[in-house]
């Protein structure tokens, strides 16, 4: 079997999966739609409680890391392989400091009592509450997401410092990259519905 | 290696040897078999608990399992024959097997993901078992609806967490398929040489990759519910359990089709075969294939009319449940027209398959009368429900599969199995079918609900019936399997192509060598031409 059908036929695959994860999303979403449909002014106020600047700065971390992402694409493809670890490390500290930045936002939201089953949530209408709960099982699948695929794109960094990442040899790294793409859409979506609701 | 040397004897990774040569290979042929051996253990594991539940029901007031213990048998008898035999039954024991050999490759494209899959199909079934035992047996039915499964103290979180594994199992041996199926075939082999088999594992591969991950999280959303209680799905806490009944059936509509499509994949090999004659319609079986795995994923809600969800829903899914019959009956046409003035072989495969033909009529009309909003409004949650789906996947999916076993088993491993038993065993598996799974169209309409412990006395006539049914049925699932194991003992070797049959698979020698194919296989122009097939072997004397 030639090398050229397993590349075109590993490629499709990570196509399909990634079809799979806009589905498993999707189902967040359709609850995410119905709810707000129910609870339209519940979710207004709640949305102005959640942490914008975080939020906004989370969003240009993940384009800016998958810019570098697909940089780093472009390199192995031309065999400078120096950039390719240079631009995966950057991206892998982004993937990170995405996370440390989710840490600080749950942190003050359950200080402020801004999670489902607090006194706070409690005492208030239960729109407000399915808001967080919507949140915090989103964002908290998103964020696995990002840690799944910044250890991925670890490994594709050691994989490239051994040369086991080459020009010839580069399907894993470019799933790997189309993975982090749809980390980064997936947040896309995210951002304006849970920070950017008026 | 030798030329044709039976790939038992080759290791597919020759490092390996004895049960290391099956539990680390990547050959679909072994990886095939070893679904095959776990499917058909927790297939006999769930007859046994469907023929306890039933034996239940024989008596008015028979105690022979607590209440609790029922609701536990029908959850299992339900999650096992589900998720563990049916679903995966079809596309991962017999697709994986030949669809590869239909298509002229030497294997799927993703090999390991392959044998992944069926860890990952092994893992989810152990967690189903131990869910059993950890906080008692789940009570939930195998739908887990909300509230009941959020409240319940029962296991259901390590269930739904096997659930969630096993469609994972499901996915990524969708994903194989498809991707297989775009990318290895045979040069010279297009869209419409691809036998009707595979083509329908690639529907069906659709369908998996389509809708799976929609349960993967509805059971996420269970644990999240049971874990952290978030409230999304609690009605007490602002959720809606109206959601989850449609996440749920998003997924587990088009699963339906998921088990169906392969079994209507097998017999359309198996008419055109046993007809002697090309398939009628081969382009409109691919279409009305394809066009069931897109219209199924859009008539969900047929499940919740009674739930309570708008009219103007309820008339939306009840018109796509009548379009989604069309295609059905496209292909029961077509293959009762491909009998007609062929020149009929009478075999066990056959038997099957038309014993389908009538079962699966009779369930898919009853499926119109659950479809139409009026009547499912009566028969909602009844035995109606039960006779229908039974009839469907029992006598359409099982059916299929067993016709299938029983066509491919020579190929499989070599051996024929004796006629005349496997033809008593069809046959007391279809009358005891008929005696079981009727009478519950009755009792259904007379008013007997699902899922019940006890029942009043006027059942009682019906139900014991069903029960005597029942016992010949499984009487016939047990004369059936002993036979094809006895086939072991045959001595002589089955031929490669024992039924004159036209695609590819028949080509090989039987059982298939390590990559299949001895020579390159030569793709006909058309997958069912019998009459090429004849002059070919007169002309060499064969």
């Amino acid at each position: 079997m030639s090398n050229h059908a397993d590349e075109k036929g590993a490629r499709m695959g990570m196509w399909f999966f990634l079809y799979t994860e806009i589905m498993f999303f999707g189902g967040l979403f359709v609850l995410y739609a119905a709810y707000y449909h129910r609870y339209t002014e519940d979710f207004i106020v709640a949305g102005r409680e959640t942490m914008l600047v975080l939020g906004g700065l989370n969003t240009a971390i993940l384009l800016v890391s998958s810019f570098a992402v697909a940089a780093a694409v472009r390199a192995v493809s031309k065999s400078s392989s120096r950039t390719a670890i240079l631009l995966l490390g950057v991206t892998v500290i982004l993937g990170l400091i995405f996370l440390f930045n989710k840490y600080l936002e749950w942190r003050r939201d359950f200080a402020d009592g801004y999670y489902p089953g607090s006194d706070k949530m409690a005492s208030g209408p239960v729109g407000q509450s399915i808001f967080f709960a919507l949140y915090f099982t989103l964002t908290g699948l998103h964020a696995l997401h990002v840690l799944i695929g910044t250890g991925i794109l670890a490994a594709c960094l050691v994989l490239t410092a051994k040369r086991r990442i080459t020009a010839d040899r580069m399907s894993f790294m470019e799933n790997s990259g189309l993975f982090w793409h749809l980390v980064d859409i997936i947040w896309i979506f995210l951002f304006p519905l849970f920070y950017l609701l008026l | 290696m030798a030329a044709g040397q039976s790939f038992y004897q080759t290791p597919s990774s020759d490092r390996h040897s004895g049960i290391g040569a099956w539990l680390l290979t990547t050959d679909h042929k072994r990886i095939g078999l070893m679904y095959g051996a776990v499917i058909l253990f927790y297939f006999f594991v769930a007859v046994v608990l469907g023929l306890l539940m039933r034996t239940e029901l024989m008596g008015l007031n028979t105690k022979i399992v607590s209440a609790q213990t029922y609701n536990a048998l029908f959850t299992l008898h339900g999650v096992i024959m589900v998720f563990l035999f049916i679903i995966p039954g079809m596309p991962a024991i017999l697709g994986n097997f030949l669809m590869p050999i239909q298509i002229g490759a030497k294997d799927v494209i993703f090999p390991r993901i392959n044998l992944l899959t069926w860890y990952l199909f092994v893992i989810g079934s152990v967690l189903v078992i131990i869910s059993l035992f950890a906080q008692g047996a789940p009570d939930t039915g195998w739908t887990f609806y909300v509230p009941f499964s959020i409240t319940t103290h029962t296991g259901v979180t390590l269930t739904v967490f096997a659930v969630f594994v096993l469609g994972l199992s499901s996915m990524l041996t969708g994903i194989n398929f498809i991707t297989t199926i775009h990318t290895l075939r045979k040069e010279g082999m297009g869209w419409m040489q691809i036998p009707l088999f595979t083509w329908s594992i690639y529907s069906t591969a659709w369908v998996q990759v389509l809708a799976t991950p929609v349960i993967g999280i509805t059971m996420l959303l269970i644990m999240i519910e049971r874990l952290f209680g978030v409230g999304l799905l609690d009605p007490s806490k602002g959720g809606d359990p109206l959601m989850f009944q449609h996440l749920f059936w998003m997924y587990s509509h088009p699963a339906v089709y998921i088990m169906i499509l392969p079994g209507m994949g097998i017999i359309s090999e198996i008419f055109p075969v046993f007809c002697r004659k090309s398939i009628f319609g081969y382009r409109a079986i691919v279409a009305a294939g394809l066009a069931i795995a897109a219209i199924g994923s859009l008539v969900w809600a047929h499940h919740m009319f009674v739930s309570g969800m708008s009219d103007a829903a309820v008339l939306v899914f009840s018109f796509l449940t009548f379009i989604v019959a069309v295609p059905s009956a496209v292909k029961v046409f077509n293959w009762v027209s491909t009998m007609y003035k062929g020149s009929i072989f009478m075999a066990p495969p056959f038997l099957f398959a038309l014993c389908f033909i009538v079962l699966f009529s009779i369930g898919g009309l009853s499926g119109l009368v659950q479809g139409a909003a009026g009547p499912n409004v009566h028969i909602h949650d009844t035995h109606w429900v039960v006779g229908h789906f039974h009839f469907v996947m029992f006598g359409g999916a099982a059916f299929a599969f067993l016709g299938g076993l029983h066509f491919w088993w020579p190929k499989m491993f070599g051996r024929l199995y004796d006629f005349k038993k496997a033809y008593i065993g069809g046959a007391m598996l279809a009358v005891g079918f008929m005696m079981h799974y009727f009478p519950m169209f009755i009792l259904g309409l007379e008013g007997m609900p699902r899922r019940y412990y006890a029942y009043l006395p006027k059942f009682w006539a019906l139900n014991f019936f069903a029960g005597i049914g029942a016992y010949i049925m499984v009487a016939g699932i047990a004369l059936i399997f002993i036979n094809l194991f006895l086939s072991f003992k045959n001595p002589q070797a089955a031929p490669a192509d024992p039924w004159g049959a036209t695609t590819l698979e028949w080509s090989v020698p039987s059982p298939p060598p390590l990559e299949n194919f001895v020579k390159e296989p030569a793709v006909e122009p058309y997958p069912y031409d019998f009459a090429g097939k004849a002059k070919k072997l007169k002309a060499t004397g064969d």
